[in-house]
């Protein structure tokens, strides 16, 4: 067999604009899904019993549809149903978003529920506000402890990001596909892609190894 | 200053305290004992409802804070509490742990903070140590920052729950000597202790519980000399 990467080297640059789309989707799903899982993760443990319920019905919801059901959905029946016209990072980022909270709310709740019940017992001596001691004193241990969860949920979202090609939008997939049809080459440019998604990979898991060391100065 | 009166709190079907009522005048150092499970800590975490109790009413400072329309919150931060196991924040410096609460809670300016802080360090023999993260101190060390982090709030009362049982017995001497500078300067303590000699030197009560009952309330030349029920004189045989 033989590969001839010379023949997609004119088609490189509209390739590598892929990855900005790629990332769009990612880093907007990896920080809204965040905001959303700590929210949710504080419903789980809420002595509220509606948002304990809601929080875990929805993360059933989530855990129990394949992730390219919902996005199609997302897609498809949002202009049918409210007459908007969304586009396709839109529906992306909001279905990444919803999926990606589901999963990690479950990591956070067990993140917080890690960190000894005395931190809390001693923030509410000093008369910390419940916000407050959340945000400033339960959250950041908590978060420290299970940041190789989370880092492992935002490579999980960075390669289902590729999901969104079969929305129409033009992320790293799509443009491999879009030259592997013009050109009559498909090992190629998916090889090359491939490619690209790995060393994304490994420069995120490089990036988190550099955070953990310095969260680490505390220990 | 506190006013305890027929308090219970029970956890499941395990009656912790049983109808305790206990009067502590401002000022006063107040020295709770008794057997392991009688019910001492959990005394002392109604006091600032840590533990809400089941029955009773608790009055600080003439407030009645089992009320449900009292503001917890406000209260605590005029009763100051140390625990066992210390709890200073990990992910903050000696210094951080200090400010946080002064600076987020009382809105006090940073400056006036963290010269507060020195101040406090200073008081406990730590000042060199306000850039390093608990995790680097030893027992001793981090107690004694936990009793300044509290003293950082002003507050009238403080809690002490066993203050130097989770110590290496060479760092006990350090800790009592802080509480100890502390009882002289006319704040409101209540320490659940199994430090007898201390107890006896620096309270000006002995309160002995027994299986959730407050059997002995006396001063501690009385105690230590002959207390009244069988069950304290046993137990004070057991520990001198």
């Amino acid at each position: 067999m033989q590969l001839h990467f010379e023949l997609i080297s004119d088609k490189i640059p509209y390739i590598l604009q892929g990855i900005l789309t790629t990332l769009e989707f990612t880093m907007l799903s990896a920080v809204f899904g965040l905001i959303w899982g700590i929210i949710l993760a504080l419903f789980k443990i809420s002595n509220i019993k509606i948002l304990h319920g809601f929080a875990v019905f929805y993360t059933s919801i989530f855990r129990g549809v394949p992730l390219i059901l919902s996005l199609t959905l997302v897609y498809f029946a949002t202009p049918q149903l409210f007459h908007y016209d969304i586009t396709a990072l839109e529906a992306g980022v909001i279905t990444f978003t919803l999926n990606s909270a589901a999963y990690i709310s479950e990591t956070i709740r067990a993140g917080i529920t890690s960190v000894d019940h005395g931190q809390q017992e001693a923030a509410i001596a000093l008369g910390i506000p419940y916000p407050k001691m959340m945000r400033d004193i339960i959250l950041p241990q908590a978060l420290k402890n299970i940041l190789p969860a989370l880092v492992n949920e935002s490579i999980a979202l960075l390669k289902d990001s590729a999901l969104v090609s079969t929305i129409g939008a033009t992320d790293l997939l799509r443009r491999a596909d879009i030259v592997a049809s013009d050109s009559y080459l498909y090992f190629e440019p998916l090889l090359f892609v491939g490619l690209l998604y790995y060393v994304m990979v490994m420069t995120l898991t490089a990036t988190a190894r550099i955070l953990e060391r310095r969260l680490a100065r505390s220990d | 200053m506190i006013e305890v009166q027929n308090l219970s709190k029970s956890f499941g079907k395990l009656k912790v305290l049983k109808d305790v009522s206990l009067s502590i005048k401002q000022g006063e150092v107040c020295a709770i004992i008794g057997p392991s499970g009688s019910g001492k800590s959990t005394l002392l975490r109604c006091l600032n409802l840590l533990e809400q109790p089941n029955q009773g009413v608790i009055q600080i400072k003439d407030e009645n804070i089992t009320s449900p329309k009292t503001d917890i919150v406000k209260i605590r931060q005029n009763i100051g509490m140390v625990f066992q196991h210390f709890y200073l924040f990990p992910h903050m410096t000696v210094l951080e742990n200090m400010i946080y609460a002064p600076m987020k809670v009382k809105n006090i300016s940073k400056e006036k903070a963290v010269a507060k802080a020195y101040d406090l360090l200073k008081k406990v023999g730590l000042k060199e140590k306000a850039d390093v993260y608990p995790s680097k101190l030893s027992g001793g060390q981090r107690q004694r920052v936990a009793i300044a982090r509290s003293l950082t709030m002003e507050p009238e009362i403080m809690l002490f729950d066993e203050p130097t049982s989770a110590l290496d017995p060479e760092m006990v001497k350090e800790v009592l000597e802080v509480i100890r500078n502390l009882a002289h300067t006319g704040i409101t303590m209540v320490i659940v202790t199994h430090e007898m000699g201390f107890a006896r030197e620096v309270a000006d009560r002995i309160c002995f519980l027994d299986e959730g009952k407050l059997t002995e309330n006396l001063p501690p030349k009385k105690f230590f000399a002959k207390p009244k029920t069988k069950r304290a004189q046993q137990f004070l045989q057991k520990m001198l």
